[in-house]
């Protein structure tokens, strides 16, 4: 076989486009197979046109700040996606695989390869079409599970005279995701209803739970006696809705003493324990009941906890306890000590504490929803006229 | 951070010398110094910089408010000045950073010295009386073919892109990598680089300057070179015989030669 003509034949006819060009992009030869591609006439590329002319004026940009520097920077260029101007007028997506031959300072020239790629170049155009679609969705979806995160969670706590109130909530990692924990406070017969919660799992089954569980809350003082009993009502609600979710929940009914304190009677469906927080220290309180809306046989209670001018009580959801690093838990103990430190602190400032104590814990990304409510009875009575200094 | 780590900035050549700060422009980074900066150290300090969002940066001190407009990246430019207390500071901008440099020192003139500006333009669309040398829909297409350009990139990849080079085994896979970056950052720069009018700024620049305009740029055209020299009192134009847009990569002993007659 005669290798010269060999070679000029694979130069030629190649199963993919071959120019060669001066540094600048100028062309010296393109092979048989580009002008097939393209249909422009040999006689008019060599010598009269760059590779630059070839293309639209968006990759022409491209190929000047991008491909051209980094043939001289690095010798060569790899699945740069342009598109070359056929003679015709249209287009044809090509990716191009180059090298810059010769020495710095002295002749050089470019080699390049030109694969047709229109079908892949389409794909590709899909794909990034679906992950704009899938990034747009996810955006939207997280600012859904946010305003329906927001329902279940009131602006803002309402006043109440003699009491220091603060709630605060943060979702679990992203917040794309609907978490079950709520709060709620709100005036009934009998002075007001504390109430803080969380329903199993998250999503769209999860907040049709937890929306069931605030109504059914709020209207279930005007029957049910007891908080207890008020428990009771929602675990029966929760059982009839079919579903296999379940909820936590500690509700306190909150009762302002004549002489500057309040009383709170206190049930607990299986939900941790609240903290009260004296000037002796920390103590767990409420007696641990059953989770609602699973068992068979409810076990509930109702305490009544006295606080005092000074001390606070803190509810929270179990994603302050069992904030996680590694394999550790933030736990009760070290709970404890974040809320003694804070305890002469005001209710927003407790709350805010322990949330960013959580958070800190597990590097700014909780692995659970938290939700935290400080009930405080100031150690001086705050009257509205001093509130809104 | 300090801006130092933050903008990758590299500083040799002579520590008591006058400082020649050296900025690159859309697309790569630092690196398109590579073949002009050493010929300065023995004269100059020089100072070589990644802008945030470019090259070795720190990605995440990327703000897409603060680099909305060209001035969030003059800012970057000085910045770097007062970390390392520059002043007497002569300025080489390619490209887009020729305007970065003018709104720097337009920022604080008597920090400047020289303003060197690489195939500058002002603005790049057509305007009424105006020619750019392109159209907005032009811009549109370079978008998309940034987009079509960025597909490898991936979140997985950003920290090796970001620097290591300790581990040359990962230069088979890193084959454009000077010139890669966050796609969305380099979508962002594109947008701030081509769809900026800076000609009124031009009017405010006191500052000496040398206009170094190559042949067939498709950049930026020689009728946009004129128009920066004519609307910069007293500065200089040199037509040279490279070609295209980045003489500091095709010519660099020409750019070299140029440079140091202005200085």
């Amino acid at each position: 076989m005669d290798l010269t003509s060999g070679f000029e034949e694979l130069f030629e006819d190649a199963p993919c486009g071959f120019l060669v060009t001066d540094a600048d992009g100028a062309i010296r030869r393109a092979n048989r197979t580009f002008l097939a591609m393209t249909g422009h006439r040999a006689e008019d590329l060599a010598g009269r046109a760059r590779v630059q002319d070839l293309l639209p004026v968006g990759d022409r940009i491209f190929y000047e700040t991008h491909f051209a520097p980094l043939l001289a920077l690095q010798s060569s260029a790899r699945e740069i996606a342009v598109d070359f101007r056929r003679a015709a007028g249209d287009r044809l997506p090509v990716l191009l695989n180059a090298v810059m031959k010769g020495d710095p300072g002295g002749p050089r020239e470019i080699w390049i390869c030109v694969f047709a790629a229109t079908d892949r170049r389409s794909y590709e155009r899909e794909l990034l079409l679906a992950r704009q679609r899938a990034e747009h969705s996810e955006k939207e979806a997280r600012e859904l599970a946010g305003i329906l995160q927001a329902s279940f969670i009131p602006p803002s706590l309402p006043r109440v005279d003699g009491l220091d109130l603060a709630g605060v909530y943060r979702p679990a990692g992203l917040g794309d995701e609907v978490g079950g924990d709520f709060y709620d406070m709100y005036e009934t017969r009998d002075g007001w209803a504390l109430v803080i919660g969380d329903v199993s799992g998250k999503g769209a089954e999860a907040a049709v739970v937890t929306s069931l569980a605030r109504y059914t809350l709020r209207a279930a003082p005007a029957r049910e006696p007891t908080p207890s009993a008020i428990l009771a009502s929602l675990h029966h609600a929760v059982v009839r809705e079919r579903t296999d979710r379940f909820v936590t929940v500690a509700y306190a009914q909150v009762s302002l003493a004549p002489d500057g304190g309040c009383l709170l009677t206190l049930s607990l469906g299986g939900h941790p324990q609240p903290v009260h927080l004296t000037g002796a220290g920390a103590s767990q309180v409420g007696r641990p009941g059953t989770l609602l809306g699973m068992l068979r046989r409810l076990r509930l209670s109702d305490v009544t906890v006295e606080v005092r001018p000074g001390e606070s009580v803190v509810f929270f959801t179990d994603g302050v306890i069992e904030g996680r690093r590694d394999s550790e838990l933030f736990g009760e103990d070290r709970m404890e000590r974040v809320l003694l430190e804070a305890r002469d602190e005001s209710a927003a400032t407790i709350a805010d504490r322990l949330l960013q104590e959580v958070s800190a814990y597990q590097s700014g990304v909780l692995s659970d929803d938290v939700a935290i409510v400080v009930l405080k009875v100031p150690a001086a009575p705050v009257g509205p006229d001093q509130r809104d200094r | 951070m300090s801006v130092l780590v933050r903008n990758h900035v590299k500083v040799s050549g002579r520590p008591d010398g006058k400082p020649l700060v050296f900025a690159h422009g859309f697309g790569c980074d630092q690196n398109m110094w590579r073949l002009v900066a050493p010929a300065f150290e023995d004269a100059y300090k020089v100072v070589l910089f990644d802008y945030v969002g470019a090259g070795r940066s720190d990605l995440s001190a990327y703000s897409p408010e603060r680099y909305s407009s060209l001035h969030g990246y003059a800012q970057d430019v000085l910045d770097i000045c007062h970390e390392l207390d520059l002043t007497e500071v002569s300025f080489v901008g390619h490209s887009v950073s020729s305007l970065i440099g003018v709104l720097a020192a337009n920022a604080e003139p008597d920090r400047f010295a020289d303003l060197v500006l690489v195939g500058p333009s002002p603005r790049y669309i057509d305007d009424d009386g105006y020619v750019g040398g392109f159209s907005a829909q032009d811009i549109e297409e370079l978008l998309e073919s940034l987009d079509s350009n960025y597909l490898g990139w991936s979140s997985q990849m950003a920290p090796v892109i970001m620097g290591n080079p300790e581990r040359p085994e990962l230069g088979e896979e890193l084959a454009n990598s000077f010139c890669r970056t966050d796609p969305d950052i380099a979508q962002r720069f594109a947008r701030v680089t081509f769809l900026s009018d800076n000609r009124a700024d031009l009017d405010k620049c006191r500052t000496r300057a040398l206009v170094l305009q190559c042949a067939n740029d498709v950049i930026a055209p020689e009728a946009v070179g004129r128009y920066v020299h004519a609307a910069l009192p007293g500065s200089e134009l040199v037509l040279m015989r490279a070609t295209g847009h980045c003489p500091n990569l095709s010519a660099p002993e020409e750019t070299i030669a140029a440079i140091k007659a202005f200085l």
